[in-house]
C-alpha cells in the first residue's frame, strides 16, 4: 500500500459525504423542470392560457369571434376599429419576420407601409390623374415594395443591431421628407414645377378598392378582404417559420457568425426578411389608402412606427399568436380609453393587478387594498376638517365605478392644484419606492395606491387624450417587469 | 500509406488580419478518414487556421483544396456544401432554441433534416432524444457539446473541424469528449482538431502538427510527437 492511497472506509464516507451535497450532480440540469414549471398566480397566468389551450383551437376561436363580428356588427365606428386592426395585425407579422424572427432592428420599416399608402394614392386618384385597375396597382405595389425592401436589405448585410437601426431610421425620415418636398419639384426643361404628392396637404379623392367590378364602397367590404388575408397570413408565416428557412431565420437573430458556419446563407436570408416584411407591409398600406380614400404623410412616420414595435414586443418578440395579441392591445385599447368610463374602470383594473403582482402573497394583497381604503377615509375626515371646498359630485363622476367611489374620494374644488401636487408628490414617492428597505416599501404602496387613484379621480379624468397614453405606457411598464419576455414570448435562456 | 487520398490539403498560406500577419506559409493535410489534431499555446493561430479553412477568413495567399476541388475562393456555406462541418468554440448552439431545432440547422445545406440522420445522431447519443424539446442554452455542458457534435454530424460531413472540444469543460467530460472523438474516428469519420490540451488530443490522434505564432514548427505521427522532446517540455508540462 502506498502512502497516498485513502483508507477504504475514508473512501467511503467521502462518497456518502459527496452524496449528500450533491456533488456530481449538476443542479442547473436536475432543477430544469421546476425551472420551467409553471409560476403561480398572475404571473403564470398567460403560460397557462398557452398550454391548456391547443393552438388550433386558439386560433379557431379567434377566427370564428372575427366573423360574427363582421356578419353581425352594423356600426360604422365599431367596423372602422376592426379594419385598423387587421392592418395592425398585418403590419406587425411583418415586423415579426424581420425583427422577430430574422432579428434585425429595422426602424424603417413604417416606410414601407407609407411608400404602398402613397404608391397607391397616386396610381388611383386625380393627383396625377391615373385611374389604374386595383390588380395592376396592387401588383405593382407589392413588388414595388418588396423590391425596396432589397435594397434597404443591402446595407443589413453588413450592420448589425443599432447600426441598422440607424441606418433605417434614416431610411424612414427619407420617406417622409421626400413626400414633403415633392409638391414641388422644378426640372430645368420645364417652366412650371410639378406637384407629385401634394406635400403635407395630403393626397384626397382616392379610388376604393374595385375586384371584378365590384367596388369596396362599404367599410365590410375591407374587413372582410383583411380578415381573409390575414388568415392566409398567419398560415403561410407559421408554415414557414417550421421549415428551415424560418429555423434559418431564428439562428441569425441568435448568432449570425454561427450560422454561417452552419452553411447558412445568412446575407440571402436577410434579404428575404426584408423583402418579405416590405412587402407585407406595402399591401396593408395599399389597403389602408384605399379604404381611407385619402393619405397623409404624418401617418407614416414615428409614432406609427413605436405602436408597431410596441405590439410585437408587448407580445412577444417571434410568436405570431402574440402580435395578434400586441396588435389588439396596441390599436383596440386607445380606442375603448377615449370612453372615460371604461378607461376608469381599466385603470382600477391594471392599479389592482399591480397591487397583486408586487404584493405576491393575498396577505399582502389584502393589506394594501385595505391600507389605501383607510387612507381614503383619513383623507377625506382631513381635508373635510379643513374645510376645503369640493368640487360637486355631479361635476366629475363619470360612470358606475367613480359614483361608488364618490362616498369614498374627496375631490376638491381646485382640481388643477390639488392634482398637480399629488402627481409630484406621487412621482417623488415612486422614486424613493425603488430604492428603499422592504419595510418601507410595504408602507409606501398604500399610500401610492391612493395617490395614484387621487391623481386619476381629481386630474387625468378630464384630460382623455394625455391619460391614454399614461395608461398604455403603464401598461407596458408594468408588462416588461413582470414578463420581459412579452405575453407569449419565450424566456430567454443564456448559454453558460 | 500511399492508398490514402488527401481530402484537405491546404498549401502555403497566409492569412492577415489587417496589417497583421496571422499565419505564414502554413501547410497542411487531412486524409481520408484520418484524425489530425493542431496544437499550440494561446494566440499561435490555432483558430484562425481553421476559420482559414471553414472560409469565415480569406488567405492572402495560398491554396486550400478540399475533396479534390479548389475552394480557396468559395464563401463558408459552399464549402459546407462540399462536406465540411465544423463545432465551435464554445459550441455555440443556439440557445433559445430546442435541441431538434439545433440538430435540424445542421442538415440546412442538406435541405429538410432526414429522419433517419437524426436516428443516428440520436443512436450516438441516446441522451439527446429525451432533451429533443429542450431548450439548448438550458443544457449542462457536456450535453451542449453532444449537441454540438450532433449539429455537425447532421450534414453527412466529409470532414469535421473542432476548435477547442475540451474548452469550458470539467475534466471528466474532456476525456468523455474524447473518448466520443475517439469514437468516432473508428467509425471511419476524418477530422481536424485544434486543441490546447496535446496530451489529450494526442492520445486520439493519428498525425498532429504543432503551430507557434503562425508557422508549422513540428509535425508528424501523434506517437511521434507525443515522445517529442521539445514538444513535451513546451506543452505536456512533463
Amino acid at each position: 500500500m502506498s502512502e497516498n492511497q485513502v483508507p477504504e472506509e475514508l473512501q467511503e464516507s467521502a462518497v456518502t459525504e459527496a452524496a449528500k451535497l450533491g456533488i456530481g450532480t449538476d443542479e442547473w440540469v436536475a432543477q430544469h423542470e421546476e425551472r420551467i414549471a409553471r409560476k403561480k398566480g398572475i404571473k403564470g397566468l398567460p403560460q397557462l392560457i398557452n398550454e391548456s389551450i391547443p393552438a388550433w383551437a386558439r386560433w379557431g376561436v379567434l377566427l370564428l369571434i372575427s366573423c360574427a363580428f363582421g356578419a353581425f356588427v352594423d356600426n360604422q365606428y365599431l367596423l372602422r376599429i376592426g379594419v385598423n386592426l387587421g392592418l395592425f395585425v398585418m403590419l406587425s407579422y411583418g415586423l415579426n419576420i424581420v425583427m422577430g424572427y430574422a432579428g434585425l432592428l429595422d426602424l424603417g420599416y413604417v416606410a414601407f407601409y407609407g411608400i404602398g399608402a402613397y404608391g397607391y394614392a397616386l396610381m388611383s386618384s386625380e393627383q396625377i390623374g391615373h385611374h389604374w385597375s386595383t390588380w395592376l396597382t396592387v401588383l405593382i405595389i407589392i413588388i414595388g415594395t418588396a423590391l425596396l425592401g432589397y435594397i434597404v436589405s443591402l446595407p443589413s448585410r453588413r450592420l448589425f443591431g443599432d447600426y441598422l437601426a440607424i441606418v433605417t431610421l434614416f431610411f424612414g425620415q427619407v420617406f417622409v421628407q421626400l413626400v414633403l418636398a415633392s409638391d414641388n419639384i422644378t426640372f430645368p426643361w420645364a417652366d412650371d414645377y410639378v406637384d407629385i404628392t401634394a406635400g403635407a396637404n395630403g393626397i384626397p379623392g382616392i379610388d376604393p378598392f374595385s375586384f371584378f367590378g365590384h367596388k369596396f364602397l362599404n367599410i365590410r367590404d375591407y374587413y372582410w378582404l383583411l380578415l381573409v388575408l390575414v388568415a392566409l397570413l398567419t398560415i403561410a408565416v407559421s408554415r414557414v417559420n417550421r421549415t428551415r428557412i424560418g429555423r434559418a431565420w431564428r439562428t441569425i437573430r441568435e448568432d449570425a457568425l454561427a450560422a454561417e458556419s452552419m452553411g447558412v446563407m445568412v446575407n440571402r436570408l436577410k434579404t428575404m426578411a426584408f423583402v418579405t416584411g416590405a412587402a407585407i407591409a406595402g399591401l396593408a398600406g395599399a389597403i389602408f389608402a384605399a379604404m381611407q380614400t385619402a393619405v397623409f404623410v404624418s401617418g407614416f412616420d414615428m409614432p406609427l412606427m413605436t405602436m408597431i414595435y410596441a405590439a410585437v414586443i408587448l407580445g412577444g418578440s417571434g410568436s405570431l399568436a402574440g402580435a395578434v395579441m400586441g396588435a389588439i392591445v396596441m390599436s383596440v385599447l386607445p380606442e375603448v380609453l377615449r370612453v372615460t368610463n371604461y378607461s376608469e374602470i381599466l385603470f382600477l383594473a391594471v392599479l389592482i393587478l399591480t397591487l397583486a403582482a408586487v404584493g405576491k402573497s393575498v396577505k399582502r394583497f389584502i393589506f394594501n387594498i385595505v391600507g389605501i381604503a383607510i387612507i381614503g377615509f383619513i383623507v377625506k375626515i382631513l381635508l373635510g376638517a379643513a374645510s376645503i371646498k369640493t368640487t360637486p359630485t355631479k361635476e366629475w363622476v363619470v360612470g358606475p365605478v367613480s359614483r361608488a367611489l364618490s362616498h369614498w374620494m374627496y375631490v376638491p374644488l381646485d382640481r388643477v392644484l390639488w392634482g398637480n401636487s399629488a402627481f409630484v408628490i406621487l412621482i417623488v414617492l415612486i422614486a424613493y419606492f425603488t430604492t428603499t428597505t422592504p419595510r418601507i416599501k410595504a408602507i409606501l404602496l398604500p399610500i401610492i395606491g391612493y395617490l395614484g387613484i387621487f391623481l386619476w379621480e381629481v386630474r387625468l379624468i378630464t384630460d382623455v387624450n394625455t391619460t391614454r397614453q399614461l395608461l398604455i405606457g403603464a401598461m407596458l411598464v408594468v408588462l416588461m417587469i413582470t414578463r420581459p419576455q412579452g405575453f407569449l414570448g419565450k424566456a430567454r435562456v443564456e448559454v453558460l | 500509406m500511399s492508398e490514402k487520398k488527401p481530402l484537405l490539403e491546404i498549401s502555403n498560406i497566409d492569412t492577415y488580419y489587417g496589417a497583421i500577419h496571422i499565419l505564414q506559409q502554413v501547410n497542411l493535410r487531412v486524409d481520408e478518414g484520418e484524425l489530425v489534431c493542431l496544437l499550440g499555446g494561446n494566440a499561435c493561430g490555432k483558430s484562425t487556421t481553421l476559420k482559414t479553412v471553414l472560409g469565415m477568413v480569406k488567405p492572402k495567399v495560398g491554396k486550400i483544396i478540399f475533396a479534390g476541388q479548389d475552394v480557396t475562393h468559395q464563401n463558408t456555406p459552399a464549402r459546407v456544401k462540399l462536406g465540411m462541418a465544423v463545432v465551435p468554440e464554445n459550441r455555440r448552439l443556439f440557445a433559445p432554441m430546442t435541441v431538434l431545432e439545433n440538430l435540424k440547422i445542421g442538415a440546412y445545406v442538406r435541405g429538410e433534416a432526414a429522419e433517419e440522420d437524426l436516428e443516428r445522431v440520436y443512436d450516438l447519443f441516446p441522451k439527446l432524444k429525451e432533451r429533443s424539446s429542450q431548450l439548448a442554452g438550458t443544457l449542462s455542458g457536456g450535453e451542449q457539446q453532444m449537441v454540438a457534435v450532433g449539429r455537425a454530424l447532421m450534414s453527412h460531413p466529409r470532414l469535421i473541424l473542432m476548435d477547442e472540444p475540451s474548452m469550458g469543460l470539467a475534466p471528466k467530460l474532456v476525456e468523455q469528449s474524447f473518448e466520443m472523438i475517439a469514437n468516432l474516428h473508428s467509425q471511419g469519420v476524418s477530422m481536424l482538431i485544434v486543441e490546447q490540451n496535446a496530451n489529450m488530443a494526442l492520445s486520439v490522434a493519428d498525425r498532429g502538427y504543432v503551430l507557434q505564432t503562425g508557422r508549422i514548427v513540428l509535425e508528424g505521427e501523434a506517437k511521434e510527437l507525443a515522445g517529442h522532446e521539445e514538444l513535451r517540455r513546451a506543452y505536456l508540462g512533463r
